[in-house]
């Protein structure tokens, strides 16, 4: 079976500063990884080269089995960044407009078609935001805005879809919905790779979690992680974890 | 929290109309479970879009601007309250105004365009000529009506005609390219590249002065004033793909090299420009490229200006859907394999013939404004992205035709009489939009 994601001994660098040392891992069909670290901890750095955004100075990634930065079908990425990434709060696009984009990618230059439309449609009652389709954006709540990207994802038919600290700035409610919502698209086969820094959520909804502060720290099933001392390790000694009990 | 009333129903712009250019119909529906089709993003021949109307339900009640303490909760099925649905079915109101609106001002663009292709044509030889000779005199006579009823002496001339002309023009491609710049913060780069096109004015100068046969044959061709323009044309666009490049290293639009590239440009504007008036026996006003002038519209300017129009349309409403991914959330567009530098660049050297074609009736320092403003007042009542283009360009239309009857009528600058009725407009939009007005675009 061919992994969605392969990293093999990847290395970056922003200037003198290593961003990612020498790291591994693999991403199966189906997975559900989580990414965690601290700031700064090039978690970013790793999922943009996960994607093919960037290529590592040494080592290699590859993405559906070819090279990552050379991967061409992009609309088999979906992608969800921040909160603050789009220009939504100022640009008037509406739901709609914002999940039809998923479709680009596959439309190319050509029009929009029927299919197009019924299949972004779909793509908005899953999430569960169809009813807010001529809504601009910026009258989302934040959750609804994170669903709402995450139906341009299912819009283009993504097979992976990378998320990267999508719930920051959102309520906990919202957040449990998002999360739910994670987890029913991994149950239907959807491959993800999340990077998050809440680990009570993340332990609650991923399969593998690695860990990673500029080299892995970790690389395994929640269970094994959360009895390692790889949290401690990567955060450094004087970190310690405050328990929170969601219901 | 509030609860706000949804009355639209919900607009998805997708209007069904076409114009002569195309043959494409689109006819979305509301298919009855509260779902109607998208929007028609795709790529639309000539100069017109193709649009399809579509209509959406969106459920009884729902709140208004939801913070982040929770959803905003709208029913999918509802009744659909939609004040301004008519009987047939489809359209509202605002729809069909818009539609109206836009298909007047593309009629308008037709026969500006119409007008400068006959003023090229009728220097041609033969029957070609004359006959472009005799149409352009048809347009003349029109002016000479237009005279005898207002009592002015105005119209009748043909350079006001090539100033009106460009001004529709500019203001069409202007609010287009704007509404793609401004959400980026870019509004400062469209302000950039007017100053560089003024050091392009200056260096233009140069070349005549010095440039032998070159500069003899350009001049010969196109005029002074047209020389100039080109050679503004040449820098600008060169300081765009500069200016990308630098943007790209820095990573922010609105950084201090930026500023650098802004003020020292128009410095070695001005210093060129007093120091070639020495050699150069221009009788070039540079006043007037400061604050426009309708005077200082050559026929080269207009054709540059009708040139740049059609082909500024035809590749945003090629490219609509990569520009608008690109704009809206880059990294997303990335992701998805959409070269982004490539479309930042076209987007980036669109600004630069824009401006410098704008800059003859707006000046060097209001130019940015038609950039900006239409589209800012667009923002605030628009209810997509798209609807937001063809109101920016009515927005356009109405300050630039608005400007020139105040500056042929009272005299005044066109740059200053057109940028004020377009922050009019604004405010406007402001005082009739139920949001907050937003100054901040970033």
């Amino acid at each position: 079976m061919t992994p969605v994601i392969d990293v093999t001994d990847a290395t970056f660098s922003y200037g003198e500063t290593v961003a990612v040392d020498d790291v591994s891992l693999r991403v199966d069909p189906g997975e559900f990884l989580g990414l965690i670290g601290p700031n700064g901890s090039g978690k970013t750095t790793l999922l943009h080269l996960m994607l093919g955004l960037s290529e590592p100075d040494s080592g290699t990634v590859s993405l559906f089995g070819e090279p990552a930065h050379e991967f061409t079908a992009g609309e088999r990425i979906g992608y969800v960044g921040q909160r603050a990434a789009d220009r939504g709060d100022a640009m008037p696009v509406t739901v709609r407009e914002t999940v039809l984009m998923g479709r680009f990618a596959h439309a190319g230059r050509a029009r929009l078609t029927d299919r197009d439309r019924e299949i972004a449609a779909e793509a908005m009652r899953t999430v569960d935001v169809d009813g807010l389709a001529d809504r601009r954006v910026s009258a989302l709540s934040g959750g609804q805005r994170q669903r709402a990207f995450i139906a341009r994802a299912l819009a283009s038919e993504a097979d992976v879809l990378a998320l990267d600290e999508p719930t920051v700035g959102i309520d906990a409610n919202s957040r449990d919905r998002f999360y739910d919502l994670l987890d029913e698209l991994n149950a239907g086969g959807m491959t993800i790779v999340l990077i998050e820094h809440d680990i009570g959520v993340l332990t609650k909804h991923v399969d593998t979690v690695a860990c990673i502060n500029v080299e892995l720290y970790h690389h395994g099933d929640t269970v094994s992680f959360l009895e390692s001392d790889a949290l401690a390790d990567a955060y450094g000694r004087s970190s310690g974890i405050i328990e929170h009990d969601h219901p | 929290m509030s609860e706000e009333h949804d009355h639209d129903g919900g607009h998805s712009h997708d209007h069904g109309d076409s114009h002569d250019r195309d043959d494409v119909r689109d006819d979305g529906h509301d298919n009855g479970d509260g779902h109607g089709d998208g929007h028609d993003n795709g790529d639309d021949r000539g100069r017109d879009d193709v649009r399809g109307t579509d209509r959406t339900t969106d459920g009884g009640s729902g709140d208004g601007i939801a913070g982040d303490g929770g959803d905003v909760t709208a029913a999918a099925a509802g009744a659909d309250v939609d004040a301004f649905e008519t009987p047939g079915g489809g359209r509202s109101l605002r729809e069909i105004v818009e539609l109206v609106g836009v298909g007047l001002v593309a009629a308008l663009a037709v026969g500006m365009l119409a007008f400068l292709a006959l003023d090229w044509l009728r220097d041609a030889p033969g029957a070609t000529g004359a006959l472009a000779g005799s149409w352009f005199a048809g347009f003349l006579v029109l002016g000479e009506w237009a005279d005898f009823y207002l009592g002015t002496n105005v119209f009748r001339h043909p350079f006001v005609w090539r100033a009106a002309a460009t001004g529709v023009l500019i203001g069409i491609v202007g609010p287009i390219v704007g509404a793609f710049l401004v959400h980026r913060q870019m509004a400062l780069i469209g302000e950039t590249l007017a100053h560089t096109a003024f050091a392009g004015v200056a260096f233009g100068m140069l070349f005549i002065a010095f440039g032998a046969g070159l500069a003899g044959g350009a001049v010969a061709a196109f005029g002074s004033g047209g020389t100039l323009l080109l050679v503004a044309l040449v820098v600008s666009a060169a300081s765009a793909i500069g200016l990308q490049w630098l943007v790209d290293r820095t990573d922010s639009y609105g950084d201090v090299p930026i500023a650098i590239v802004l003020t020292g440009s128009f410095a070695v504007g001005t210093l060129v420009i007093s120091w070639s008036r020495e050699f150069v026996a221009i009788a070039i006003d540079i006043e007037d490229f400061l604050f426009g002038s309708l005077a200082i519209v050559t026929a080269t300017g207009a054709r540059l200006v009708a040139v740049l129009t059609v082909v500024v349309v035809a590749l945003v409403v090629y490219n609509y859907k990569q520009f608008l991914f690109i704009t809206f959330d880059e990294r997303a567009a990335h992701v998805a394999r959409l070269n982004v530098d490539r479309y930042n660049a076209l987007l980036i050297v669109m600004t630069a013939t824009v401006v410098v074609g704008a800059m003859q009736i707006l000046g060097v320092i209001l130019v940015a404004g038609l950039l900006v403003i239409p589209v800012a007042a667009a923002s605030q009542v628009a209810r997509s992205f798209r609807e937001t283009l063809y109101l920016s360009v009515l927005v356009g239309q109405l300050a630039v035709l608005g400007g020139l009857a105040v500056s042929i009528g009272a005299s005044l600058p066109p740059g200053g009489s057109i940028i004020v009725i377009a922050i009019g407009a604004y405010l406007a939009a402001v005082v009739v939009s139920d949001r907050d007005a937003s100054l901040s675009m970033h």
